[in-house]
Order: C-alpha cells, then structure tokens, then sequence
C-alpha cells in the first residue's frame, strides 16, 4: 500500500470533510431552532455559488467582495424561504414540512437552471494557486484554502452560539419553545435568523465546493451527503455534525479515489444505514423520551 | 374478592427524575379500583407501565397471578388490558365506528390478502365485528347517531365517550380510564359514572381509574389508592381513604382541615 | 345532508358503492375505461397507459405515505426492482406477463420490507431517510451488476406476451394497464374497509396509542412497505413493458418526489386523490410539452426552458399544495361535487 498516496486522499478527504461540517453545523442550527429538516439545503448552497459565478464572472468583481455578495445572497435566500414557505407550516406535522423542502428544492433547481443554464461551469478561481504541502503530502491549494476560510467560520459560529445573545436566545428556543417564548425571546425571529445563519453557513460552504469541484444545476446532490453527515451525528448534535462531517468528507473521497466515484455514495449510506440500525439517533444525538 | 392485577415495589424513574418509588397496590377483581393523587404523582406513568409502553426498573406486575415483564403492550392488549388515554387519543382521519372497529383489532385475524379481496372469511369477520360493535357497544354507549361522523368534528365529551366504546370493543377483562370525566359538565359526568358502574356490572369488567373529581371517585369507587410523589400513601375503601389525615395534608398540602374535608366530602349527587 | 340512502343490512352500509346512483357512475366510468382505446388517437392511447402505470404507483405510495404516515424517498427504486425483474425474466424466460409482474410485485416487496427494516429501530424522518439510503443502494445495484441488469446500457426486452399472444403496441398494451389499475385501486379500497387499513391509518395518527390498543407496529409498517413496494414493482414491470427498455436513468429519484408530488397534490391518506394526482401529474409535462410547442415559433428558445420549468412547476405545487390545499385535489372534487349534489337548490 502506498501510504503517500493514502495520506494525500485522507488530507484532502479531511478537508473536504471540513466542509461537511461547516454545511452539517448550519444544517444542525436550522434543525435545533426549528425541527425543520432541511432537504433544500444543497439548493441553498448551489444558489449561492451561481451567484458568486454572476457575480465574480460575469459582472467581474473582485472575488473578495463577490464571496460576501453571494453569501449574502444565500442567506437572504433562507431567510426568505423561511418567512414565505416554512412559516405558513407550522405546527403541521413534520413529514408535510419536509415534503415543503423537498418542493422548494425542486424550485430552486428549475430557476438555477433557467438563469443560468444546464451545463457545468467553472468558478473563477480566486483562492492562491500555490502547491501546499503538509510534511511530503501534496494537497490541493483550492481544497486547503478552501478548509481554512470554512474553519475561520466554524469557529465565529460556536463562538457566537456560545456567547452571544442572539446565541442563548437559539439554545434557549432549541431547548424549549414555549419557555422561550415566555421569557421574551422573540421565538418567530430567532426561527428566521436560523434559516439566515444556516444558509450563511451552508452558502460559504457552497462556494467553496464549488471552487474546487465545479458547478452543475446537479450540485444540489451534495445535500444527500450532508443529510448522511447530521444523521449520522445526531440531527440536534453541532458535534456530531463537526465530527460526522469530518468522518463522512473523508470516507467518501478515500472510496472515491480507491473503488472509484460510483462508490462515494454507497460508501457513505452504508455507515448512514448501520447508524439507523445501531444509534438510531445518531452518534451524538438526543432520543427524546415520547410521551402517551 | 381475588386480586386481577397485583402491583409490587414498582420503581421507574427517567435520567433522575423518579416517577414511582416502590409501588404496590392491588386491583380486585370486577370492582372499581381508583388511583388518587396530584398532578405528577406518577398516575399515568403508572398506567403506561401497566400497559408496557414504560418498563420499569424494578418491582413486577402480575396479572392474573402472572407477571406482565417482557410482554409487549400489543400482546397485553390482546391479554385484555384496555385504556383510554387522558388527552384523547382518538384517531382522527377515521371516523367513529371504524375507531371503534379499531378496538376490537386483537380479536381479528385476517391478513393482507383477505383485505385485498374482501371476500370470504375477512367478509364475515368483518361483519360479525361490525355487528357486535353495533348491538353491544354503540347502543349500549348511545352514539349510534355518530357512528359516520369524523372524530375530529365531535365535542369533548363525545370523544371521551367514544374512547370507552374503543376500549370497550377490545373485550377487556381490565378497564384503564384515565380521567375519564376530565373537562366534562355536570349532565356529561354523570352519564360517563353511569356508564362506568354498568360497565362493571353487566360486563362484569375490572374497572382501573385515575381521576381527580373527588364527588365521582367516591360515589363509584370500590378501593382506592392514594398516590403522591411517585409513592403509594394508603390504599382501602372510599371511607377509609377520605378519612386518613395523612392523605388529606398530602393530597392537598395543607391543614385547614374544614375546607378539606368539604372537598373530599362533597355533597352526594345523584349519580 | 343525503337522505334515502336506509340500509337493511350492515352488508349494504358497508358497501364501497352504497347508492345506485354511485354504482351507475361506477360502471358509466368502466365502459368510459373500456372503449377509450377505441376513440383515442395514438397520442391519447400513450397518456391513457402513462396515466394507468402512474395510478398504480401513486396508489401504492399513498397506501405507505398517506395512509400509514412513512414517508418514502425510496419509490423510483422499488419500481426499478419491478422494471428489472420483469425485463431479466423477459429476456431469461418464456413466462407470460401475469407471471413476471407477479415477481416483479413479489421481489419489490421483499426489498421493500428489507429497506423498511429500520422502522424496528426509527421512526418518522429517520425512516424516510432509511428509504433514501435504500433507494441509493438500488441505483448502485442497477448500475453496477451488469451481469444480471446491463449495467449503464441497461435491458431491451421483448413485448409481453400471454399464451402466444404479444402486446407489442400502446394498444394492446392498454388492455394489461388499465384493468390491473382498476383492480389494484380498488384492493387498497378493500384493504381500507378492514382491520389491516384500520391499522395503518391508526399507526400514522398516534403510532403509540395504537401499539397500546393492540397494534403490532413493526409488523403492520412492514406490511405497508410491502404492499406499497408491490404495488411499485408492478408499475414498474409495466413500465418495462411498456417502454421495452430499462436503464439505471429510467429509476431516477427525481422519479421518487414525482410519485410523492402526485401523492400530496392529489390529496394523502384518499385513494381517489391518488388517482388525480397521478393523472394531474403525467398530463403537466405534457400540457407543457404543447405550450411550448406553440410558442416556439414566436420564441425559437421555448424547448430550452421546457425542463427547468417543469421542475419549478412540480416544487410549486408540492409547496403550494401543502401551504394551501393539504387535503389535495380529492378535497377540491368533494367541493364541486357537494355544489352539485344540492344544486340548483342552493341557497
């Protein structure tokens, strides 16, 4: 076995992961906020990276405000989705509201590919072009610099869900609602600045993968795996996605690189379906005690 | 009288939470046995162990001289332990009769292929459900002019009502209410008393309540349990219970003794 | 309020027709069914078999998803199960189509209890993204087992065929689709008028309550999954003989939320609905199709627009359906034909 190479695929696998993590955390906020499953949320990040695409390609900006302009985009977009099309659910059972993802998901695929088009494209690389190396190990520049800037915002975000205000108010609606409510916490605000913060996350996240894998109106598939990622964390666990999406970015491009592509999603389902079975609540998630 | 259902030393308790400490209490048979006690004294967690929806940690139930351990709550429906639920849990996309059909699920066997065809031996059972059902339970209950009406559309009451006709079509040899007058008037209150003491009489049904309407509890209860804090205080006859100060500084938490005992002795309605 | 309708038996009252009104309705939309192929052009004949293998589908997806409350992203798969299985048995074996479509049925099933498993374990959400993880496993199956499904090319297979008689055209074809809709509709409604379909409505309105009333849950959601994953199979053993080719891309899980968009739009939980959002859903793509094709002499662009609009349009109405209408198309028909039954006396 060559561990060079091994040690390449699992770095870049790692960061890829990284990534993961960074779309599962906002994924896990949206959920704990809410309950909402989002099965949009590759939509969401797929919306975003076309923007960066207008933005930075067509409309030629520098990168470095195209990358805020269209992550900005794909909050508002969470925002918005959440306000006109979530808030109208609630209260209906949580199967209806999923069924509402999946159709705006399907809505945001049709409109990408109306404005933009079906065929892939390449982002604009803006991230630096200079080989890095850990040790002897090669890693790609996009996929490093692209773990960095997704790294940076993880760590902004559990250092404001631990701190802030607006933070405690997001603990506190997650762990009871009602008690919330009651205490002041204006509950229907801290929903939608769930969805915005979410799909900041998941945006940044989209733009970068985008960066370095390329762009299709299919880019939405990426959320399956995301989907893999909080399940097998726990859906209401920020470590099990931070872990799981580390987990689960490696696997998946080890079994790309050595069964070959058709073998990334099998690979990942697989431990998705043993999780269903063994820690039906995921790695790190909380089985609720169901009440007669 | 024998002793249907025998609790002893039932501990359960969720992360620390202690919901019942120790148990034990017994149930005779074809009588009206009554659990007592405030709020979260562990009423209902005691029903859901009963029926094995909670396992407890320590402690056994026997019924009918056998303990209920390691059998599923289906299995126990099909044993004869039926309940009722304390916030109505009717199915609502059905309407009346088929929740009441529902009820006597245990006592069907036909399988996917007969219900496909709805012929033959499904047809009869079928029919003979719906008859007995009809004759038995729907008169018996006066709800015959609801029968196709959607649960959802009926008053708090009806539900309750069609509940017990549930519970009733199950053909239990013990009856679990819980609360079943909870949130009903006066006139509703006394048909559901007169329902429960026919139940016992004609059906010769064990009957198992938890209740808070002190009037109701004392005019159809035969044996009572006082329960506080996940722990048995006393059990015995109505008179006994009402009496025992202990129940009185427990159940309701302080010494004026007057207004007290006016509650727990209400004037007697006819019920 | 209906008056006239007194039963003297509970037979008659539990009657799917109770009124001879209904029953002539009934037979009116029979011979409608019946002489159909006769009136209707090659195109028309096309839709009218698309629509038959779609009712089937979403038939089966209600009875899981609407009826029972599991939520299945894992519908294309199960159809694949029964495209395969019939175009295998087609090329491999002589056997007439009612025996291969009975394997295709049987084998859905049985991958459909197997992906249904999890449901021992989780519940809700969790189980629909077990059918997720299912329906990934079987298009890998599909791709990669090309010794048995072609691999990417996938299988060609011959027409169907019964005692020496082949149903090579929509025609014919139309004369297997139709009745086998006909009588697989009306099972589910049969399965609804007994303990079985009492225990899975009970299972989708309060699981816990009914486990406590006597319901086995795993084996009552087992069963739903098998009997929804048969009713897959065989739509999509029609589907195989219907197009006479399967490939990996003919199971797409864009197939999946079509089935689940014709399920919602249509109404959950009610069979009738089923039907019309199985027809609604087939007959969009092609009242698109038209309009595009009418516009594209003013806008030589309009084919391009054809498919995204089509994905909007199907999100649309899942979104618009839940947010406006949950009981669906089935609720809208109640509707008129409540106008209707008291018109012209209304007040």
């Amino acid at each position: 076995m060559d561990w060079l190479f091994f040690g390449e695929i699992s770095l870049a696998g790692l960061a890829m992961g990284g990534l993961y993590a960074l779309i599962g955390l906002g994924f896990v906020i949206i959920y704990k906020a809410t309950r909402v499953i989002n099965f949009a949320i590759g939509e969401i990040m797929m919306f975003a990276a076309y923007l960066f695409l207008t933005f930075a390609g067509g409309m030629e900006m520098s990168p470095w405000v195209a990358l805020p302009l269209a992550v900005l985009g794909g909050s508002v977009l969470g925002g918005v989705i959440e306000k006109v099309m979530i808030r109208p659910m609630l209260g209906e059972s949580p199967i209806a509201v999923v069924m509402v993802t999946i159709g705006i998901a399907s809505i945001l695929v049709g409109l990408v590919e109306l404005v933009w088009g079906a065929d892939p494209q390449l982002l604009p690389g803006f991230l630096p072009r200079k080989p890095v190396f850990i040790g002897e190990m090669y890693l790609a520049p996009k996929i490093a610099y692209g773990f960095l800037i997704g790294a940076a915002l993880l760590i902004v975000y559990l250092l404001y869900f631990r701190f802030s205000r607006g933070g405690v108010a997001l603990r506190a609606t997650a762990s009871d609602q009602a008690a919330a409510y009651s205490m002041g916490i204006n509950v229907r605000r801290v929903f939608n600045m769930a969805w915005v913060f979410g799909s900041l996350a998941a945006s940044l996240a989209g733009v970068l993968v985008a960066a370095t894998g390329g762009l299709s109106p299919q880019f939405g598939a990426i959320g399956l795996s995301v989907l893999v990622v909080v399940i097998v964390g726990g859906l209401d666990s920020i470590v099990g996605a931070l872990i799981a999406g580390v987990f689960i970015g490696w696997l998946e491009t080890v079994a790309g690189a050595y069964l070959g592509g058709e073998y990334r999603m099998p690979a990942t389902f697989a431990v998705l379906a043993v999780i269903l079975v063994l820690r039906p609540y995921g790695l790190f998630g909380t089985h609720e005690i169901e009440r007669v | 009288m024998p002793n249907i259902l025998e609790i002893n030393n039932l501990s359960l308790s969720f992360g620390g939470v202690k919901a019942l400490q120790d148990v034990s209490f017994r149930v005779p048979e074809n009588a009206v046995t009554t659990v007592i006690g405030p709020n979260g004294a562990g009423k209902t967690s005691l029903f859901n162990c009963i029926s094995g929806f909670y396992k407890p940690q320590q402690g056994t139930i026997r019924y009918q001289g056998d303990v209920l351990a390691g059998i599923k709550p289906p299995a126990r429906a099909a044993m004869g332990l039926a309940r009722t639920f304390q916030n109505i849990a009717l199915f609502r996309g059905m309407t009346v009769l088929d929740n009441i059909k529902l009820g006597a699920h245990v006592h069907m066997k036909s399988g996917l292929l007969g219900s496909l065809a709805y012929f033959g031996a499904t047809r009869r059972e079928e029919m003979a459900v719906r008859r007995d059902v009809e004759k038995h339970i729907i008169d018996f209950l006066e709800i015959d002019h609801i029968r196709r009406q959607s649960v959802a559309s009926l008053s708090y009451g009806l539900q309750k009502r069609v509940e017990l006709a549930r519970a009733l079509a199950m053909r239990p040899k013990v009856l679990m209410l819980d609360e079943p007058v909870a949130g009903m008037n006066r006139e509703e209150k006394e048909d559901m008393a007169r329902f429960i003491l026919d139940i016992r009489e004609e059906w010769g049904v064990t009957v198992l309540m938890v209740e808070h309407d002190m009037s109701m509890v004392m005019d159809i209860s035969d044996h009572i349990a006082v329960l506080n804090f996940g722990r048995v205080i006393t059990e015995g006859l109505p008179a006994e219970v009402q009496n025992n100060p202990e129940v009185i500084e427990a159940y309701l938490g302080t010494s004026d003794m007057d207004s007290l005992r006016k509650k727990l002795n209400p004037e007697r309605e006819v019920a | 309020m209906r008056i006239g309708d007194a039963k003297q038996s509970y037979e008659a009252d539990e009657a799917i027709w109770t009124s001879s009104t209904q029953k002539i309705w009934f037979a009116c939309f029979l011979l409608a069914l019946a002489v159909f192929p006769f009136m209707a052009d090659a195109y028309f004949l096309y839709m009218g078999c698309l629509v038959g293998i779609a009712v089937i589908s979403t038939t089966g997806l209600n009875i899981l998803t609407g009826f029972t409350g599991l939520i299945s992203l894992g519908q294309a798969g199960f159809m694949g199960v029964g495209g395969y299985t019939v175009a295998w048995m087609s090329i491999n074996t002589e056997l007439p189509f009612p025996i291969t479509l009975l394997f295709a049925g049987l084998l859905a099933a049985a991958v459909g209890i197997l992906v249904g498993l999890p449901s021992l374990r989780v519940k809700g959400l969790y189980l629909a993204i077990a059918t997720l993880a299912g329906s990934v496993f079987l298009h890998f199956i599909f791709a990669e087992w090309e010794s048995v499904t072609g691999g990417m090319g996938g299988l060609s297979l011959e027409p169907a065929h019964f005692f020496g008689f082949t149903f090579q055209s929509d025609f014919r074809m139309y004369f297997i689709i139709v009745p086998l809709a006909v009588l697989m509709v009306l099972g589910a409604k049969n399965v609804f008028r007994t303990r079985t379909g009492r225990a899975f409505i009970a299972i989708r309105d309060r699981d816990i309550s009914a486990e406590i009333l006597g319901i086995n849950l795993l084996r009552y959601k087992l069963m739903s999954f098998a009997l929804s994953s048969f009713y897959a199979g065989v739509a999509g053993g029609l589907f195989a003989y219907f197009y006479r080719v399967v490939t990996p891309e003919s199971f797409p899980l864009s197939m999946s939320i079509f089935y689940l968009a014709a399920v919602i739009v249509g109404g959950m939980g009610n069979l009738l609905g089923g039907i019309l959002g199985a027809a609604f859903m087939t007959l969009i793509p092609e009242a698109l199709g038209l309009l595009t094709a009418a516009l594209t002499p003013f806008y030589p662009n309009a084919p391009i627009f054809m498919s995204p609009m089509l994905e909007i349009i199907f999100g649309a109405l899942i979104v618009g359906f839940l947010i406006f209408e949950p009981h669906g198309l089935a609720e809208i028909w109640h509707r008129i034909r409540r106008f209707f039954s008291l018109w012209p006396f209304r007040n």
